[in-house]
């Protein structure tokens, strides 16, 4: 399982999944014998029914873990978006665009049961989405909101990067985030061809952008009902 | 940047700082010079190696970053060496994929420069190639790489994806270096946008080798869509379906299949590997 510790990091979880036997109860319960991010997030969570306080929210940790889980917590809105783009697509999704989003849903969802069983007990919860802004009947809205998520994605990997202190954890984010950038590429291309690195992407010294977690997530809390909390991230 | 204000505000928290940089003066002097000469995005790096000298910091570039900051500059002369060519060899479509290609090449130029700069603002030696010091047929095998569209393209492909595997290989020699990791990053997702583009404007020209393979923006198991050998141990590996000890495939009772699970995570490749794939294409 992944761990702060980097150097007792284990091979993680048997496969089909610790994660997945891993019920709300059960994960409940196993918090109050766990370490202290488990137990920051159980306390986090009385915070959760207390809205307008201003730390509250669910709680992602510290650390690695903490990064690996604000990872997590994009991975889930991603994936929820791209769920609900192939389950009600826009009109005239092409066979090509509908083929292709349906490859990207499967990656994010990849993404997100791959954190949800290596975080194991360390994992935050699912969270609630708020898509209400995106007009899910219309390309223009979709991809759009699509281009956003992707550049944003790539962006939080980049500017995440230098948070993480175990190389392995560097490699695995690492693999994750090049295939965001594919989807970028293309997203931006079946918008408008030609834009897959253009200057609203990539700077006048060839770099694609990089954004700190609290950047990120003031972004991405726009279609998040559930309310983060990230302030025992690492901060450089 | 205002340097006065950063010299400012280190002599704050410690006034003996300009007994470590010399001189207010001479700081100011010895910045000045460094940086007309650089980049401006490079200037954190300069200045960071001013101060480095002054304080001995714990992340100062260590001879591995240096190496591996120049090893990524080899690659960078490569490709940006190769678009020069290609962008020049009269054989690409004018219109989209022209400009696309344009596109690529000057990123690939301005990787270059923010490298060298990079390099020696951090106290190393930029490596340095010109033209000559390429040979893109890599002896011999793709004789038609700037007469033939298709070659072309096939090998930009490949580039771009064993680039892409390249920096991610790289990626924790820097982990000490807060600056220089980012960068890698930054560049590493923009080889990655390029790698896209490229596989869909192959599979548009309808450029696919063998019939019947197909090629999306992300890398399906180890297929290449390029039919040749030659071009194989930059796709090996690709076809990996378990990370950190969790196999992806129907991962979490989800209908994931292995040809997903593969194009959800791109892989790394060790400087061996790499060295072994491009080495051809020195001359």
């Amino acid at each position: 399982m992944l761990d702060n510790k980097s150097k007792e990091a284990q091979p993680v979880v048997e496969s089909g999944g610790m994660a997945q036997a891993f019920s709300r109860r059960k994960f409940l319960g196993f918090m109050g014998a766990g370490t202290a991010i488990i137990v920051t997030a159980a306390s986090c969570k009385k915070d959760h029914s207390m809205p307008g306080k201003g730390s509250g929210g669910v709680n992602l940790g510290s650390g690695d873990i903490g990064i690996l889980n604000y990872a997590y917590a994009l991975e889930q809105l991603e994936a929820a978006f791209y769920t609900k783009v192939v389950a009600s697509p826009y009109k005239q999704m092409s066979d090509m665009e509908k083929s292709y989003l349906t490859d990207i849903r499967d990656h994010e969802i990849a993404h997100r049961e791959f954190f949800k069983a290596a975080l194991a007990s360390k994992a935050i919860q699912g969270l609630e989405v708020n898509f209400s802004s995106i007009d899910f009947s219309d390309r223009t809205s979709v991809l759009g909101t699509a281009k956003a998520f992707e550049d944003l994605g790539v962006s939080a990997y980049n500017g995440a990067g230098k948070l993480i202190t175990n190389p392995d954890y560097l490699t695995l984010a690492g693999k994750i985030v090049s295939v965001e950038a594919r989807h970028a590429a293309w997203i931006r291309d079946i918008i408008t061809p030609g834009s897959f690195a253009d200057m609203t992407a990539v700077d006048m010294n060839g770099l694609d952008a990089a954004r700190m977690p609290a950047d990120v997530l003031a972004i991405a809390s726009n279609f998040l009902k559930t309310k983060l909390d990230a302030s025992n991230l690492p901060t450089n | 940047m205002n340097l006065q204000n950063i010299l400012s505000e280190i002599e704050k928290t410690d006034p003996e700082v300009y007994e470590k940089l010399d001189t207010r003066r001479n700081a100011m002097k010895s910045f000045a010079k460094t940086s007309g000469k650089i980049a401006l995005a490079a200037v954190p790096f300069a200045l960071g190696s001013m101060f480095q000298k002054a304080y001995a910091s714990p992340t100062a570039p260590t001879d591995l970053i240096l190496d591996t900051l120049n090893f990524a500059l080899t690659l960078e002369y490569l490709e940006a060496n190769f678009y020069i060519k290609a962008v020049a060899s009269g054989i690409i479509p004018s219109g989209e994929a022209l400009n696309s290609l344009t596109v690529i090449r000057d990123h690939e130029n301005e990787h270059v420069n923010f490298l060298k700069t990079a390099i020696t603002a951090a106290g190393g030696t930029p490596v340095s190639f010109t033209a000559a010091s390429f040979d893109f047929t890599a002896k011999g095998t793709f004789p038609g790489v700037f007469s033939d569209y298709g070659t072309l393209l096939a090998v930009a492909q490949t580039f771009e994806d064993t680039g892409v595997r390249a920096y991610k290989g790289q990626a924790p020699n820097l982990i000490s270096n807060n600056d220089y990791l980012t960068a890698a990053l930054q560049i590493h997702s923009v080889e990655a946008r390029h790698a896209a583009h490229l596989r869909e404007m192959r599979k548009a020209a309808n450029l696919l080798v063998p019939a019947g393979v197909d090629v999306k923006p992300w890398i399906t198991l180890n297929q290449s869509g390029i039919g040749t050998n030659a071009v194989q141990a930059s796709y090996n590996g690709e076809e990996n379906v378990m990370q950190a000890g969790v196999t992806i495939t129907n991962i979490g009772g989800q209908k994931i299949s292995a040809a997903a699970a593969s194009e959800a995570f791109d892989e790394p490749l060790t400087k061996e590997q790499i060295t072994a794939i491009v080495t051809p294409f020195f001359a």
